[in-house]
């Protein structure tokens, strides 16, 4: 069984975001690049699902400049077999486009299981595997925090929904979507990150996928978000209180 | 132009979100009704006809959608919108409406707007990016526009009509590659964080899950709703619901008092539209009491006991 996993390049989640002065976007110039985190647990579940026989090639899937190949490369050192870059200088591709791309490498590769990350950290759609799941046809189970094979080829996943968890059974082939405490991601070891050049990466440009991939969605500006007024320092208990009471009325 | 609203329930109660996405619809075109798509849900209609701002609602009872699955909700919908037309398709930007609704923009083949937090006419929101460090005002050039809304950025509608309601007949096919189990919902008498007027929220700085029921103490005299930060959730102090932040739940309580939680940057996201925030915690460089309204440098063993009694 081969599992696909898609993975993002973002900007780390530990930098602070500087929006440009222009307001076309935020800054990326110069910024720390990372896999997105929720991406990263998604790699680590293939890995684990192969470690215990139940996938046999993980192949991992990024779209993005020729910078992702770094991206791709830190998930063939957790474990990842092979990779495949889908080139594109068009800056932010749509999720509903992205979900096309993916849809045409999944008729391709023909994956058993495929993992992505429930939102990517930079636009923060939570869409992707939704939709992938939609143009594919095959069942979803999103915000994954467990996943159990049955010995009938199907899998039981444990979703966070709120107000508590939710356990769906779905068939295979299915888009798995990960929430936070599906596992934790390992750090990858110097030889395994030397064995990971090695491995193949292919290559391909997002032009020949044949998607139209004019914006649906303009962004016509970002700016920064509204700043909160400073808030004043109390001394202790009793005037916490007084002021909740008498200044704010929320208690 | 006409909204239509995706009520979000659990077959007996009307989850409180969808009165703030009514609202929010009715900022996009005057025309909007709901739908409740459901198994034996008069409760929840009886209490969704009372909302202001809608012209009709529509009502579809059957089995097959009695536990929510996102492949009958969008599959339902997407043969609804075939015979009734609609220029915009809303629901919450909860697990629910982040789950179902971008199957129904992929079936509509058009780009979803996520988690709008401001109308600015029929094709223009704004909308959070990178956690809320960043917010994206967007332009959509699709038809039909399907939206989910972040409910603590509009008011929910009253409640004085009653509603005209259209029952529709079931024609999905139930999906045959996916089914339900179980739920393991939390149980608490508490009210839900998403709509809780105060909410007590504890960190990494309680140390361990039973000094939780320090805070439980002041919540029982606030009425309030209990939350935790990530570090508390991922310590295993607490369940993993009750986290707050851009990872776990968005809040907007008139009151969020922080225990404890030095204020990481995606925790700040998720309270950040409460009216007031309260911090309390021994380390006066918390990054926390750069957003409160009162700060409290204060080692919280000391201090939470006292708040409680000054609370009696």
């Amino acid at each position: 069984m081969k599992a696909l996993v898609c993975v993002k390049r973002v900007i780390d989640y530990n930098v602070k975001i500087r929006v440009k002065s222009d307001k076309s976007g935020v800054e990326t110039e110069n910024v720390k690049m990372s896999m997105n985190p929720f991406d990263e647990i998604a790699v680590e579940e293939a890995v684990r699902m192969k470690e215990k026989g139940l996938i046999s090639e993980i192949v991992l899937c990024s779209i993005g400049t020729v910078s992702s190949q770094e991206t791709l490369r830190t998930g063939l050192a957790m474990g990842g077999d092979r990779g495949i870059l889908v080139k594109t200088e068009m800056g932010e591709i749509e999720p509903l486009n992205v979900a096309k791309v993916i849809q045409k490498v999944c008729e391709k590769e023909d994956p058993q299981i495929i993992i992505l990350g429930k939102q990517a950290i930079d636009d923060d759609s939570n869409q992707t595997g939704q939709i992938l799941a939609t143009l594919l046809d095959y069942p979803q189970a999103t915000f994954a925090s467990n996943i159990e094979k049955n010995e009938d080829d199907t899998l039981d996943v444990i979703r966070e929904i709120d107000g508590g968890l939710e356990t769906i059974k779905v068939n295979i082939p299915c888009v798995i979507t990960t929430d936070l405490r599906l596992n934790e991601p390992r750090y990858a070891s110097l030889p395994n990150i030397m064995k990971a050049k090695q491995k193949k990466i292919d290559i391909m440009d997002i032009k020949d996928f044949g998607i139209d991939l004019k914006k649906r969605l303009e962004v016509l500006e970002v700016n920064d978000p509204p700043e909160r007024k400073p808030g004043v320092m109390v001394s202790d208990v009793e005037e916490l209180v007084n002021k909740l009471k008498n200044e704010a009325k929320v208690i | 132009m006409r909204a239509l609203v995706i009520v979000e329930h659990d077959n007996k109660n009307l989850k409180p979100l969808t009165l703030n996405t009514i609202t929010a619809a009715s900022e996009v075109c005057k025309e909007v009704d709901a739908i409740v798509i459901g198994s034996n849900v008069d409760s929840v209609i009886s209490e969704i006809q009372k909302a202001d701002k809608l012209n009709k609602i529509y009502v579809v009872d059957d089995d097959v959608f009695k536990n929510n699955i996102a492949e009958e909700l969008s599959g339902y919908l997407n043969g609804f919108l075939k015979e009734n037309a609609y220029t915009h398709i809303m629901t919450p930007s909860s697990t629910f409406g982040k789950n179902m609704m971008p199957k129904l923009a992929a079936l509509l083949d058009v780009q979803q707007i996520s988690d709008i937090i401001k109308v600015f006419d029929a094709d223009t929101f704004e909308r959070p990016i990178y956690a809320g460090n960043a917010i994206a005002k967007v332009k959509s050039n699709d038809k039909i526009k399907v939206i989910t809304v972040r409910p603590t950025c509009f008011e929910p509608v009253a409640l004085n009509s009653k509603v005209e309601l259209l029952k529709m007949d079931n024609k999905h096919e139930r999906n045959n590659k996916v089914s339900f189990v179980k739920y393991d919902l939390s149980k608490s008498d508490r009210p839900e964080l998403t709509s809780a007027k105060i909410i007590v929220s504890g960190g990494r700085g309680m140390q361990n899950g039973d000094n939780f029921k320090l805070l439980e103490g002041i919540a029982d005299r606030l009425g309030a709703a209990m939350g935790a930060s990530r570090a508390a959730v991922d310590a295993g102090f607490v369940p993993n619901d009750w986290q707050v932040g851009q990872t776990g739940k968005i809040v907007a309580p008139d009151l969020y008092i922080a225990v404890g939680i030095s204020g990481a940057i995606q925790h700040i996201a998720g309270i950040k539209d409460s009216k007031f925030i309260v911090a309390i915690n021994k380390d006066e460089e918390a990054p926390i009491f750069k957003f409160s309204d009162y700060g409290l440098v204060a080692d919280l063993f000391d201090v939470l006991p006292q708040l409680e009694e000054k609370l009696r």
